[in-house]
């Protein structure tokens, strides 16, 4: 019995509660996420925001989970009902599997796994699915078109952000699929330094890829009132609200972790480049890669849908594939 | 073995995400009211009756950037390897792989020239 507990059950639940550790900070960054947005949209408008529920408006998240918690779910009449079920838990339970890579000090990360930067690359691209799937299964024109556009943006986006993806490994060298090797790497120079266009291209393509302002086409109020969620109501609508703003702090974190050394302390001193800082120094740029995002979309106006494609497909296509070729050749010719 | 291992945790955490996700769609089915009706239940066309099917005709561009898109990402993937091991491989590996990104790059010229790239 014991040798059971010991074995089986125990590596399991510390395995649980590692997770737990890093799921119940995230969905409480998420919910707060949604807050900050409404504040500092709020703050660039010069009006305050949501203030009235709790101090500054700080229970306000809770009071919206609690009211979509008591609405309606509703399913339209020409849905397909799995389907349309399926969509939401799928954008919200891929939204949280990205993080199981992402190192969070030196010596932890859920999962310590050699492709990391693959796993995240492909549990990010997987999101288009919940997306496609809440539009063709809504069976409504505004969600159908929305899902369209969206998917059409996505992928293109993905490209150049594979590309740029790429030379980061390159610059790593081998075992540069394992995250946590990636931040090492940048101990004395971070990525953002030496691949500045780059750094640049890729948070711009992490904006269009969460379909955030100013490549919000996919929501766009004014033509498609809210796009593929539209059908969506109550806790299925708020499913894909949590999916994309955790969707967003990925994208952050992924940003921060790929060029701005992750966890690493910018200053090696006093206690500051402590392991136990490290989190902090995770969190703290995380944020605001995060509230860049926010401030983006108080900011910048809306894309036509052709200025998008072009962006995509004309300017960060071939500039990232340029930016793979001259790096492999610097670094195979001078012999880095 | 250790491989195998260091995998177990992102598969309890995709049990653990699809729990979680399950349990937070189920809440509002046991707790939230259900008085449906077919004004309510009609698909959304901003306060019209629904003209027709939804899953009409969609411009073929939005194929054809799919098409491109697995063009390109298939390249991405080809690179993967050639990337983390560009150290080992060399000047050799280096040019073979310049080869193979010419080609492709002829057949983007192409294809912008074609326009297909266009949305106007």
């Amino acid at each position: 019995m014991i040798d059971l507990f010991l074995t089986v059950v125990w590596p399991a639940l510390k395995i649980v509660l590692t997770i737990l550790a890093v799921i119940v900070p995230l969905i409480l960054g998420v919910a707060y996420m949604t807050l900050a947005e409404r504040k500092v949209i709020a703050a660039a408008q010069f009006r305050h925001g949501p203030n009235v529920v709790g101090p500054f408006g700080v229970l306000q998240p809770w009071a919206d989970a609690l009211k979509l918690m008591f609405k309606e779910v509703i399913l339209p009449a020409g849905a397909n009902k799995v389907v349309f079920f399926l969509a939401p838990m799928l954008t919200f339970a891929l939204a949280m599997l990205a993080w199981a890579v992402m190192p969070i000090t030196e010596n932890f990360a859920i999962a310590d796994i050699n492709l990391g930067l693959l796993y995240l690359f492909a549990i990010s691209s997987l999101g288009v699915y919940g997306i496609i799937m809440s539009g063709w299964a809504s069976n409504s024109k505004y969600p159908f078109l929305g899902a369209l556009r969206s998917a059409a943006q996505m992928v293109s986006y993905e490209v150049s952000m594979g590309l740029i993806i790429i030379t980061v490994v390159i610059t790593v060298g081998a075992g540069g699929f394992n995250l946590g090797n990636i931040v090492e790497a940048q101990r004395d120079l971070w990525f953002a330094v030496i691949h500045f266009p780059m750094f640049v291209v890729f948070f711009i393509s992490a904006l269009a890829e969460t379909n955030r302002a100013p490549f919000d086409l996919p929501e766009g109020e004014s033509e498609l009132v809210a796009g593929y969620f539209l059908e969506y109501s109550s806790m299925q609508f708020a499913l894909f609200f949590l999916g994309e703003y955790a969707n967003i702090l990925l994208m952050s974190a992924m940003t921060v972790t790929l060029f701005l050394g992750g966890y690493l302390s910018p200053v090696e001193v006093w206690f500051l480049g402590d392991v136990w800082m490290q989190p902090i120094w995770f969190m703290l740029k995380t944020s605001f890669i995060a509230f860049v995002f926010l401030w983006v979309r108080a900011t910048v106006p809306r894309y036509r849908y052709d200025q998008l494609m072009r962006l995509g497909w004309k300017v960060f296509l071939p500039l990232s594939l340029f930016w793979v070729v001259l790096t492999s050749g610097i670094i195979v010719g001078f012999g880095l | 073995m250790e491989v195998a291992e260091s995998y177990l945790p992102i598969l309890i955490f995709m049990v653990l995400a699809t729990v979680l996700a399950i349990v937070m769609a189920g809440i509002p089915l046991l707790v939230a009211p259900k008085r449906p009706d077919s004004e309510k239940l009609s698909a959304y066309e901003c306060g019209f009756e629904a003209f027709d099917d939804s899953r009409g005709r969609f411009d073929v561009r939005f194929y054809l950037v799919a098409i491109l898109f697995i063009i390109f990402d298939l390249e991405v993937a080809f690179l993967f390897p050639w990337a983390v091991s560009l150290r080992e491989i060399g000047l050799f590996g280096f040019w073979s792989m310049m080869i193979f990104l010419t080609i492709l790059t002829v057949g983007f010229i192409y294809e912008w020239k074609k326009g297909a790239l266009e949305w106007e």
